[in-house]
């Protein structure tokens, strides 16, 4: 089907958090690969575990209180899990680049913008000053930011919002990175604003053809930008489809009512938004049974039991329930 | 930068002139004065107030304070206040003879030479100290260094300092018991003069120092514990980390810069607090600071000496906070004066 290179393929990945109220499953077992050039989206709601997931893979997270446990997390063939440290800050930065939600605190208010694009440059490319600066005035020219070689020597707080999410664009793809990760990087912007980084992010991904993985709660956004989309819920991918597929299709019923739940672009008005109703399961729970059942209007006693694996259902398009959303019958 | 360096100066004049005004007043309300006593005997009636007139103490509040600002002669009267605005301190009224200027000029440099040191040790130990005790949060590194800085910020200087003593100047002979080791005329008014700066002044000033500094060094050193933990958690890290940058990097370069900024708060107070002279270490070193006298006077009703040393103290706190300020606007690009 995929003739591009797999480049990252995570095997069971599971993330817990050990805090005073007991173990947080934030992650319970996620398998998934990237090929070369590809972009993926991550949807779903807030807390499900979209960033733990990325954090986890980036080994950025604190462990303890983390625990990070995963057969195996193969980037271009090397196990993630296994390398020494300092192989792992050699892929940060510059095999791998992240950029964050909030570009208001992610920059570091006391550096200047133009320092904080050079040090990646330095650390990975061993660039001088000058070819750094240099190099980082190119940058923010590629991100759209006017005047660069000034703008340079500028705080990140005489950055506009959308000016510091360009800038931390520009961090990210500094050294050429091979997979570029973007979590929810537009959710603090205007829409306007975020409809000029997406485009952005997607004419940059096209130019330098790094694979990219946007992570978002809002399916609208990964609609015109995704190949692919992951949903996820409570910990886990409950569905893997092509963008087509996906929005076309759904075969989950987590993810045919957050499609529902999606207002219309085509503006078709009196048509009242779906919510889902019920809240996710708590995560100190052990989770048992499908994570889904409490709010799914399909569900069997069986989902309570035994909680359904991903499985192929189409080629290229993975689910994890019991029933056919179509019959609401066992498959 | 430069307008807001005037500015802030202009400001400083009423606020120091209420300090005046206040600590002349509030002085010479408390009840007692400053000749009630003769070492342990009281003057008869008729020579105190001799000496009253002669001060002037028994000239209306009002005048009193004019004389002390302006001079006698403005005010058209006999009398030896050349008046503030001219830089003079008046006559201490206990030690006869002598200005507050001249006091003041033999026992500050001590001060300030014993305070300006003990702040570069709680600098130099706080710091890094605290520094090390974040990044080892919760081993038996940051544990030892909370005990270290909650025992030294709880043990007294009269406690530390005699304890100081008998360890290191006693039984072990390394230091001195006591005294400074350097005297008038001083350096530019108040550095030791170059010949008196030896190893034998630095042998006089390590345990002054010590039982003066520790105590601000264990305060910085938690200060800044707090501060880094709190910063480590900041996005920004998470950014830095991002980048592939070492933990060494991430800690120097991104983090301490900006938890060093709640640090630099303290350190206004604290230096006009050292430097202006402490009053038990002085008096259990017997060193001649500003301190001990400050102290002295009080009781001894000395309100030229009291009014003095506490204005100068306003000076050097105003001055201080003002060098904060403008570090603050180093340290953090955000802030900017105009
Ligand atoms: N350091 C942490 N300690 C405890 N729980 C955490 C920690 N970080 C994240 N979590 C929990 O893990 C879950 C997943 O979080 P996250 O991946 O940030 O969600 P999102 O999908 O919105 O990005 C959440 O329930 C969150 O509360
Ligand atoms: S497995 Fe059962 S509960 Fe879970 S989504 Fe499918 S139908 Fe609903
Ligand atoms: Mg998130």
């Amino acid at each position: 089907m995929e003739d591009r290179e797999v480049i990252l393929d995570i095997q069971d990945l599971r993330t817990r958090f050990a805090t005073n109220e007991g173990l947080v499953h934030a992650v319970n077992g996620i398998s998934y690969q990237l090929h070369a050039g590809e972009t993926l989206g991550i949807v779903g709601e807030s807390g499900c575990g979209k960033s733990v997931s990325m954090l986890s893979v980036m080994r950025l997270l604190q462990v303890p209180p983390a625990k990070i446990l995963a057969d195996a997390i193969k980037f271009k063939g090397e196990d993630l899990m296994l390398i020494p440290r300092s192989e792992m800050r050699r892929v940060r930065g510059n095999e791998i680049a992240m950029i964050f939600q909030d570009p208001m605190t992610s920059l570091n208010p006391v550096l200047t913008v133009g320092f904080q694009i050079k040090e990646p440059l330095k650390l990975h490319m061993g660039l001088s000053d000058e070819d750094a600066t240099e190099r980082a005035a190119e940058l923010l020219t590629l991100v759209e930011i006017p005047d660069a070689e000034l703008r340079l020597n500028d705080y990140p707080h005489q950055f506009s919002g959308g000016m510091r999410q360009r800038a931390m664009v520009a961090i990210a793809l500094a050294c050429n990175p091979t997979l570029l990760i973007a979590d929810e990087p537009t959710t603090a912007l205007d829409v306007t604003i975020q409809a000029q980084l997406v485009d952005l992010v997607k004419q940059l991904q096209h130019e330098l053809g790094m694979a990219l993985i946007w992570i978002t709660h809002d399916l609208g956004v990964v609609a015109g930008l995704a190949e692919r989309v992951i949903v996820m819920y409570a910990g886990f991918v409950v569905e893997d489809a092509l963008v087509d597929d996906l929005y076309g299709n759904p075969r989950h019923p987590y993810t045919a009512a957050l499609l529902r739940s999606l207002p219309r672009m085509d503006g078709r008005s009196g048509e009242v938004l779906e919510v889902i109703e019920g809240l996710p399961p708590d995560l100190l729970d052990e989770p048992v049974g499908c994570p889904f059942a409490p709010r799914c209007s399909f569900v069997k006693d069986k989902c309570r039991e035994q909680n359904p694996l991903l499985e192929e259902f189409a080629p290229q398009h993975n689910v994890a329930c019991w029933i056919d959303i179509n019959t609401g019958e066992f498959k | 930068m430069f307008r807001y360096i005037i500015r802030r100066i202009l400001q400083f004049i009423p606020v120091l002139l209420a300090v005046t005004f206040f600590t002349f007043v509030m002085m010479r309300a408390i009840p007692g004065g400053p000749f009630d006593f003769a070492g342990d005997r009281s003057l008869p009636p008729q020579v105190v107030a001799n000496l009253n007139a002669r001060y002037h103490l028994d000239w209306p509040m009002w005048k009193q304070f004019l004389s002390y600002v302006v001079g006698d002669e403005m005010l058209g009267e006999e009398g030896s206040s050349r008046g503030l605005i001219r830089g003079d301190l008046g006559l201490s009224l206990r030690y006869r003879g002598q200005s507050v200027n001249d006091i003041i000029a033999t026992t500050l440099p001590v001060s300030a030479q014993l305070g300006f040191m003990a702040l570069l040790l709680a600098l130099f130990i706080g710091i890094p100290m605290g520094t090390i005790a974040a990044l080892k949060q919760n081993t038996w590194i940051d544990y030892t260094s909370t005990f270290a800085a909650v025992a030294f910020l709880s043990i007294p200087n009269l406690v530390l300092a005699p304890i100081l003593i008998w360890i290191f100047a006693l039984k072990l002979g390394w230091f001195p018991v006591a005294t400074w080791g350097a005297k008038p005329p001083y350096l530019w008014g108040f550095l030791p003069s170059l010949e008196q700066m030896n190893i034998d002044y630095f042998k006089h000033a390590v345990l002054p120092v010590f039982a003066l500094g520790t105590s601000s060094a264990a305060g910085i050193a938690r200060l800044t514990r707090a501060s880094l933990l709190q910063v480590v958690n900041e996005d920004y890290i998470r950014t830095a980390r991002s980048k592939g940058l070492r933990e060494r990097t991430v800690i120097i370069v991104h983090a301490l810069k900006n938890s060093l900024i709640p640090v630099v708060t303290i350190i206004g107070p604290a230096f006009a607090a050292l430097v202006t002279g402490t009053f038990v270490v002085e008096l259990i070193f017997g060193l001649n600071g500003m301190g001990k006298h400050f102290v002295n006077s009080i009781g001894n009703r000395d309100y030229s000496i009291i009014t003095g040393v506490t204005l100068l103290y306003a000076i050097v706190l105003v001055i201080a906070n003002l060098l904060v300020d403008i570090s603050y606007a180093w340290l953090d690009p955000r802030i900017r004066f105009d």
